[in-house]
């Protein structure tokens, strides 16, 4: 459909007002919210993230075009919740306690909401246990841990170790990121990935729901 | 010589050209209007709420050693171990760019700004480290106005959490340096508000102290390797 192309093309080149106009046309010509938010809008930031991963587009690319994608899901969602329409997973994602740097852990925020899951955002300084109890009460897919620092990595580990104790281990996947980590201390503390980037995140939690 | 220094945030704004590598643009590649109009937005910003400020202090040798020795757990050799080890002069340095900055960020973040968000981040990040090097070169100025700073001398910074310095020894750093006067912060974490601050020790000696080969087994651990520009600037000075 052509105002579905409109709104993919529009958002890849991050007009945010235009995305804003287009999906509220696609509204009013009466096309279902999911279609639009699939075929426009997820369509549109899956090029921008395939474009990024072969370095055709850079950062500041992704995060104008993720904000033209949040002008069309503003319109979007409410009608979602509206007619309990579900998104193809729930991640909840904080960066650990002792640690404020928040900019990474947004980044891959942003990129997983683009691709069409929920995303509870805890914010920094985040105790193990808040990972956990969000990730049960909302019956989330994953958890998503992020730290900079050297000294509060371990933190990480604390959280898988909770997920074990509740039970929900395996079962709510945990996912970390963060300057000093690597895949292997990843695996040493349990966690199920180690991803490097926003791209990377989406891919693999994508991968964990079977929707990749 | 204990000092707090006023920084003026346009003495210390970064290049485009920098902002745009911290943004993870290769240098070959021509990014587009809106891009380099997001880098010199952001610049401005930084320019107009940035309350860069720091602090230096001497410190000898002995004092400096139960610092850097910090809780232990530094790795077991360490490049810093022998450059100061063979130093003339030592000083503490800390510096902020301030919390508005900080604040800012968050800001256009919860406003979807994303971009310029991410864009001031690099900035703030870039404009620190610049303060880093005026704050290296005041301390080397004040020594060539002493004349202790002769032609055959070099100047090096390194900071807790680099090159096998191990990140808790913030702490004793912080008890000595007390940088809380111009505002910065230590969490338990040992994690520094505001966040775009650097603290750390500036190491003065003879040019040929500061060669090492960053062959270390946590040199392959770091993105950085900026080390290896310094070490040449030294050399080359």
């Amino acid at each position: 459909m052509e105002i579905l192309k409109q709104i993919s093309e529009s958002l890849e080149k991050g007009d945010f007002n235009r995305v804003g106009e287009l999906t509220q046309q696609a509204l009013d010509q009466g096309l279902d919210p999911k279609v639009i938010l699939d075929d426009g809008l997820i369509a549109g930031m899956s090029i921008v993230g395939q474009k990024f991963k072969v370095h055709e587009i850079f950062l500041p690319d992704v995060l104008l075009a993720a904000k033209a994608m949040y002008a069309g899901m503003d319109l979007l969602k409410p009608l979602m919740i509206k007619e309990n329409i579900p998104s193809i997973g729930k991640v909840v994602m904080g960066t650990v306690q002792g640690d404020l740097h928040d900019i990474g852990k947004n980044l891959v925020s942003i990129m997983l909401k683009g691709a069409g899951l929920d995303v509870i955002d805890l914010g920094n300084d985040v105790p193990p246990a808040k990972f956990v109890d969000t990730a049960i009460s909302e019956n989330a897919d994953v958890i998503g841990i992020s730290t900079l620092l050297t000294t509060t990595m371990p933190v990480m580990g604390e959280v898988v170790e909770m997920a074990k104790e509740r039970g929900v281990y395996g079962k709510v996947k945990i996912i970390v990121g963060g300057a000093p980590l690597n895949a292997d201390y990843a695996e040493q503390i349990g966690a199920d990935a180690y991803c490097f980037d926003g791209v990377n995140a989406v891919d693999c939690v994508k991968r964990f729901l079977g929707a990749g | 010589m204990r000092e707090i220094i006023e920084i003026d945030a346009g003495q210390i704004s970064p290049s485009i050209e920098s902002v745009l590598k911290c943004q993870g643009i290769p240098e070959n590649a021509i990014p587009d209007t809106r891009i380099l109009r997001l880098a010199e937005e952001a610049i401005s910003l930084f320019e107009e709420h940035g309350r860069p400020k720091a602090i230096l202090r001497e410190i000898t040798k002995k004092d400096f050693e139960n610092i850097y020795r910090g809780e232990g757990k530094n790795a077991e050799e360490t490049p810093i171990e022998s450059i100061y080890n063979s130093s003339d002069f030592l000083a503490l340095f800390a510096v902020t760019v301030g919390e508005d900055i900080s604040t800012l960020i968050s800001r256009l973040f919860q406003e979807n700004d994303f971009a310029q968000g991410s864009m001031l981040d690099s900035v703030a990040s870039e404009s620190a480290e610049k303060s880093a090097q005026t704050v290296e070169a005041i301390y080397e100025n004040y020594l060539r106005q002493r004349d202790s700073f002769p032609d055959s001398y070099g100047i090096l910074r390194f900071s807790p959490g680099y090159c096998g310095w191990h990140l808790s020894a913030q702490k004793k750093l912080f008890d000595f340096l007390n940088p809380e006067e111009i505002g910065i912060t230590l969490r338990e974490s040992c994690l520094m508000e505001p966040l775009k601050s650097i603290s750390g020790v500036i190491i003065v000696g003879m040019k040929e102290i500061f060669k090492f080969e960053d062959n270390y087994w946590f040199c392959a651990e770091c993105e950085d390797h900026s080390c290896r520009e310094r070490i040449e600037h030294v050399s080359n000075s």
